[in-house]
């Protein structure tokens, strides 16, 4: 149990789920529902994602649904209102999201503030800031829009891989690599272990601190952009409460919330997981939508206390030779 | 130190006066109180009684503050005990209603206390699963409807009034003054803070922070599951979808501006309270003042920030400093 990787935990806990739901509907195991599950999860699965380097970094996200908002309502008005180019449009609103993060990164680091409280005010900001841009939905007629939205590339079995799954699954792939095989994301584990440690061996804490907020507001800012493709609409209260979704996603992924251990791909199969649910409960027709929450919340619960359980394992060593020592 | 200590809240009232005097600048009739049918009405009776709901939470939450931890579920089990009042309130009772729904926040509250205190959790970790799980289990008890009632003295508990005010007031009054004489007038408020302050050192002093962790946890379950109630007989319903939404985050912010540090220690319940009274004004101000609700989360960001900033341990150790060369000259 010990050498076990959280993630392949959640894997488990996937293949599992996906086998008892196709003995109950044999027809959740085709890449229809599966090409659908990627699709209505690619915008989260982009900013948990991000979540995922902020959480290892030891820090939290909480705005990340408001910048989603902000940035449906901002695109829609850029193209339909402003009459941008969507992709004007586009590179306005990642340059917007990044900055905003690395304000609050910088706002972190600086006053040496929780980040919780801090991305807190970020929340209130971003969602207030899109309510005063618009408080109704605005629809998106350009052209662009359908053709994203019709192009899509055949999957064996006649399971649709949309344009919004691949974009997903590419920031996916581009994110674990950025975590697991690059300088930065050593950094980002560092930071997560002991910020004083990663100091003094040379991590510029200020530095990261800002890069890694500002990577999770610009992914937050994609997946805005993605969102408006899935509904073609901008609307300020669109991705009200994702941010929760977000980090039980990573939770369920097998990352410890107090930092220094996880990976991008459990994320991405915590985000497959709560898709399922989502899945199972529209398959069944009879269970109503709440019980994805209960779900998740036992789920959360499943997975915090095992890795509790882990940690402590881990720990009871070294305390046992502290013991000895003295 | 102790010259200190009277000048702690004034940053609070001095900010309640400034939000009041905007407001009355808005809407002149902002201050006009009339006495009709036994019960006073006006603005600021109105401002009271809105704010009773996080001025309650923010009780709790205090507490849990001081003790270093957070407790993000309290908006869902505002859901859970408004939806058991309103599903109990026309075949049962009052007592039972009551005992009923605060039963439930004292079963929720007891829950994030045993995952803190004894699984050793992290608070926003532990807290995270029943704000997530908890709306599910209201929708379950309302089975995903808005159940309505019209038990005469469940609405009593939100629209009556004693003494000329509102029933909810007098109620969150009577809450301040009792967690105040529990914690304040015993050791419990001292051990609470020391508990916060650093868990490790007061355990070896003899401080059962395990205790203490798990009895603040379930003091905001109660106080929670108490604003649920008032909610829901307000609207004399139950909305598992929308009660006290995001309600966490303004209990949160009104024990900041009340001066708790989220790095646990010392705690005021009254500049809690107030700080409740204070994001309420300004809504209600935003109101009045034509301007669109939507003005109340930017309002609210920038308080929040400022806040933030006047607590900023940066910001203090400079502010510690100019003090510190002040008493060296003197």
């Amino acid at each position: 149990m010990r050498g076990l990787p959280p993630a392949l935990i959640t894997a488990i806990v996937l293949v599992a789920g996906f086998a008892a739901c196709a003995v109950q509907f044999p027809n959740i195991a085709s890449t229809r529902v599966v090409g659908n599950l990627l699709t209505d999860n690619a915008f989260l699965g982009i900013v948990a994602t991000g979540m995922t380097f902020v959480i290892i970094s030891g820090g939290i996200d909480l705005s990340v649904g408001s910048v989603i908002g902000f940035s449906t309502v901002f695109v829609a008005l850029a193209i339909e209102r402003w009459g941008m180019p969507p992709l004007v449009a586009f590179v306005a609103i990642l340059v917007l999201s990044a900055a905003f993060g690395a304000a609050m990164g910088a706002v972190i680091h600086v006053f040496d503030l929780p980040p919780f409280i801090v991305t807190l005010a970020g929340m209130f900001l971003a969602r207030g800031a899109s309510f005063l841009l618009s408080t109704e939905s605005v629809p998106i007629t350009a052209p662009v829009y359908s053709t994203v939205s019709d192009f899509a590339l055949r999957m064996p079995g006649g399971g649709r891989l949309t344009t919004i799954a691949i974009i997903m699954l590419a920031i996916v792939i581009g994110g674990a690599l950025l975590l697991h095989l690059t300088r930065f994301g050593a950094n980002v584990y560092a930071l997560g272990g002991s910020r004083a440690t990663a100091s003094l061996m040379g991590v510029a804490v200020g530095k990261m601190t800002v890069k890694i907020y500002m990577l999770s507001s610009l992914l937050a800012g994609i997946a805005g952009i993605v969102f408006s493709f899935y509904t073609s609409a901008g609307y300020s209260l669109s991705a009200v409460g994702v941010e929760l979704d977000t980090i039980a996603a990573v939770v369920i992924g097998g990352t410890l919330l107090t930092g220094g251990q996880g990976s991008v791909i459990g994320t991405f199969l915590g985000v497959l997981i709560q898709g399922l649910i989502q899945t199972y409960i529209n398959f069944d027709g009879t269970l109503s939508s709440w019980w994805t929450k209960i779900a998740t919340g036992i789920l959360l619960f499943a997975f915090i206390a095992l890795q509790q359980g882990l940690v402590a394992l881990a720990r009871r060593p070294a305390t046992k030779s502290a013991g000895a020592a003295t | 130190m102790t010259a200190l200590l009277p000048r702690r809240g004034l940053a609070q009232i001095l900010a309640l006066i400034v939000i009041l005097a905007v407001d009355r600048a808005v809407s002149p009739q902002f201050f006009d109180l009339r006495l009709q049918d036994g019960r006073l009405f006006g603005s600021l009776v109105d401002v009271l009684n809105r704010g009773t709901p996080v001025a309650l939470l923010s009780l709790g939450m205090v507490l849990v503050i001081a003790t270093r931890g957070i407790d993000l579920s309290v908006g869902a089990v505002m859901a859970i005990s408004g939806a058991i009042a309103a599903s109990l309130a026309d075949t049962h009772g009052l007592p039972v209603v009551l005992s009923a729904a605060l039963g439930a926040g004292l079963v929720c509250g007891l829950w994030n206390g045993f995952l803190v205190a004894v699984l050793g959790m992290q608070p926003i970790v532990a807290t995270l699963i029943l704000m997530v799980a908890g709306r599910g289990i209201a929708q379950l008890i309302t089975e995903g409807r808005i159940v309505t009632f019209s038990s005469p003295d469940l609405v009593w508990l939100g629209n009556g009034s004693v003494l000329g005010l509102p029933v909810p007031v007098v109620i969150a009054l009577g809450m301040l003054i009792l967690t105040g004489a529990v914690v304040r007038g015993s050791a419990l408020g001292l051990l609470i803070e020391a508990t916060g302050g650093n868990a490790r050192a007061s355990e070896l002093a003899g401080v059962g922070t395990r205790a203490m962790i798990l009895s603040v946890y379930v003091w905001c379950g109660v106080c929670a599951a108490l604003a649920g109630v008032i909610a829901a007989a307000d609207i004399m319903g139950a909305d598992a979808n929308n009660a006290g939404l995001w309600l966490e985050l303004d209990a949160i912010l009104a024990v900041v501006i009340g001066g708790t540090s989220l790095f646990g220690g010392r705690f005021s319940l009254v500049l809690a309270v107030l700080g409740a009274l204070i994001i309420q004004t300004m809504n209600t101000g935003i109101l009045l003042s034509g301007y669109p609700p939507e003005f109340n989360l930017l309002v609210k960001a920038v308080v929040v920030l400022a806040v933030l900033l006047v607590q900023s341990p940066k910001l203090s150790g400079i502010a510690g400093l100019v003090t510190g060369l002040r008493r060296t000259k003197a």
